[in-house]
């Protein structure tokens, strides 16, 4: 079906009329050029705010404890509440159903050495369940496994900034690090999108950090997801649930805001992902009014370029050229110039974006950027833009009598 | 060749309507050149119009060529009109973005003939109208009389039954007009049926018939002893 002396004629008709096809292709392609930077402008503050969850599971709740200050049940204000594993089970046995994962936490506070490289670190003692909580990404050998815990194994993973300082260039992975006078094996390394700080953690298994440093069974937080089959809703009754019987179990004021705390990611993610689906639509709309604003242009030109040739359509047709031909010359013109020009557009939005992406991290606008599936959307709806924007004119063109297009002004 | 029988044509002016062609009764032989005369509003340029298919007559019959031409839809107009028809207007018509031998082989593209052979058949024609040199030349490099030459050429290259011209002198000035009124009368010679619409007495005369339209109805129509361009040239 190519028509070479057809597409032959076009590009004549183009190229002969360069102010004409230089106006519609700069209406479309400035419509494109907005429309690209609205969606990388828009893509980047979602980036932006998922990335302030990155670090930790969205449905997570952190379950702490602190000192009471409310007097009940005979009890003195001022009380200090300790978890113990008993209270990590309690939670496990009870709310089994809604729970993901769950880990306790110890923390400590230690020295470490490697040969004569030393530093002070976060030791964090946890349940394998730990990894998927806090997304840790490890790379290199295995995290702690349930084999670790029964046997109480001497075994730690560092974070990446924790291999970088203690072994500068070398390998850590099976090396021994001295934790506060003990030796520990080096079992695994692992990297964490939640910040530096995330990265300079030592994990190790929660029974050898109970029975080396002090010789208890108390922890001092507990971690939870909740089942993600559950909605915003649910789980915030199960975190109030849980409060609640926590509370009980210890003794403790229902006013007591201070002893147990529960934080649930699921209310800030609420917000968030509500802000997040609001501002996407207003992209959407303001995206779509930017398309049609551009499509009414090349429409408006369309027009106007017609009625320019008018002449020139009626002296077609006075030689011979059947209505057909010349809707389709000028549709096929209109779509090559549109999708050419809409083409640039892209381009250029896209060249921007890519040049002031990294500066726009200032006003949370993370790597601003338009997906493929968008770019191939843009351009299909361009294509059928300049189809319709072209044919309308063209069919009106095609039935204007010669004798009235030939009438001499 | 051309036989057309009580043409009538009105056209609604507001709630009325203008009767501008009045029962026309013409018929042309092969190998005429007709000159249609009248003043202006006598309804000469509505009759070229219907004989050029490039407006419809509301009543009458029209038969070109043995063909019928009636009910023309958009199509088949084009068909015809590329088939049986050349055309020489008053203000040249030519497609000011094409050079001379692209806007000659305009005709012969709608007829789906091959981009070498047009090529060769249009520099055919223009070298028949004397303008070989002048091929690569835009319309607005070209002269008056030069445009009117390269229209005649496109009006030839599709090897009409009929060319009609309208006014064809109508934008030159007189030597001018006389060169082409010459160049017609040797086509005219060679066998081609030309019709040619004017109000000029000394261009009627170079014809070989003059029909006298008035207010829609032919007034006279008579042959004459042709006036040769060529002496004035």
């Amino acid at each position: 079906m190519f028509d070479l002396d057809l597409w032959r004629e076009i590009f004549q008709s183009i190229s002969k009329n360069k102010l004409r096809s230089m106006l519609s292709g700069f209406t479309v392609a400035f419509a494109i050029l907005l429309f690209t930077l609205l969606f990388g402008i828009a893509n980047g503050l979602e980036n932006t705010f998922n990335s302030f969850f990155k670090d930790d599971a969205q449905n997570s709740i952190f379950v702490q404890s602190g000192r009471t200050t409310k007097p009940y049940k005979g009890f003195k204000a001022g009380r200090n509440i300790q978890f113990k594993n008993e209270d990590f089970n309690y939670i496990k046995d009870e709310f089994g159903d809604k729970v993901q994962y769950i880990t306790s936490r110890v923390y400590k506070n230690l020295q470490a050495t490697y040969k004569n490289e030393k530093g002070s670190y976060q030791i964090r003692a946890v349940h394998p369940d730990h990894q998927y909580l806090e997304k840790t990404q490890v790379y290199e050998g295995r995290y702690i496994s349930t084999k670790d815990l029964q046997e109480k194994s001497k075994v730690i993973i560092i974070g990446r900034l924790v291999e970088e300082d203690l072994f500068s260039k070398t390998v850590a992975l099976g090396k021994y690090v001295n934790l506060g006078g003990i030796q520990y094996k080096v079992v695994g390394v692992y990297r964490d999108d939640g910040g530096d700080n995330e990265e300079r953690i030592i994990y190790m298994p929660i029974t050898t950090a109970q029975s080396i440093y002090g010789n208890n069974d108390y922890i001092d937080q507990v971690n939870l997801t909740y089942n993600p089959d559950m909605n915003y809703d649910e789980a915030l009754t199960f975190s109030s649930l849980l409060t609640k019987n926590l509370k009980d179990r210890f003794d403790i004021s229902p006013k007591d805001q201070r002893a147990i705390r529960v934080r649930n990611m699921a209310e800030a993610s609420k917000g968030v992902n509500q802000m997040t689906s609001v501002l996407g639509i207003l992209i959407l709309v303001i995206g779509m009014g930017t398309l049609i604003a551009g499509i009414v242009g090349i429409a408006n030109i369309m027009i106007f370029v017609v009625k320019e040739r008018t002449k020139e359509l009626g002296i077609r047709k006075a030689l011979g050229a059947q209505p057909r031909s010349i809707v389709t010359m000028i549709m096929l013109e209109s779509i090559l110039v549109t999708s050419l020009a809409g083409y640039f557009g892209l381009l250029i939005g896209m060249g921007v974006l890519e040049l002031i992406g990294d500066s726009l991290k200032n006003y949370f606008i993370t790597d601003p950027s338009v997906s493929t599936s968008l770019i191939v959307t843009a351009t299909i709806i361009l294509i059928i833009a300049g189809a319709i924007a072209g044919y309308l004119p063209a069919k009106r063109a095609a039935s204007i009598k010669p004798i009235v297009a030939l009438r001499d002004e | 060749m051309l036989e057309i029988k009580k043409l009538h044509k009105s056209y609604p002016i507001g709630k009325d309507s203008l009767h501008v062609l009045k029962g026309i009764d013409l018929s042309v032989k092969e190998g005429e050149l007709v000159a249609i005369m009248g003043s202006s509003g006598s309804g000469k340029s509505t009759l070229l119009n219907i004989i050029g298919m490039l407006d419809e007559a509301d009543e009458g019959d029209y038969i070109l060529d043995n063909v019928p031409i009636k009910n023309l839809d958009e199509k088949k107009a084009a068909v015809y009109r590329n088939k049986f028809l050349g055309f020489i207007f008053q203000s040249f018509n030519l497609i000011n973005y094409k050079n001379a031998v692209e806007n000659v082989s305009l005709p012969l593209y709608y007829q789906g003939v091959n981009r070498k052979e047009r090529h060769e058949k249009a520099m055919f024609h223009l070298g028949k109208v004397g303008l070989t040199d002048w091929a690569k030349h835009l319309p607005n490099e070209l002269s008056g009389g030069q445009k009117q030459r390269v229209a005649i050429a496109r009006a030839l290259a599709a090897q009409p039954k009929l060319l009609l011209a309208d006014e064809p002198t109508g934008a030159l000035d007189t030597k001018t007009s006389y060169e082409i009124m010459d160049f017609i009368q040797e086509l005219n010679d060679e066998g081609k049926t030309i019709l040619i619409v004017t109000h000029e007495e000394d261009i009627a005369n170079m014809c070989k018939r003059v029909v006298r339209l008035k207010d829609g109805v032919i007034l006279e129509d008579k042959f004459i002893n042709q006036v040769r361009a060529s002496q004035y040239v």
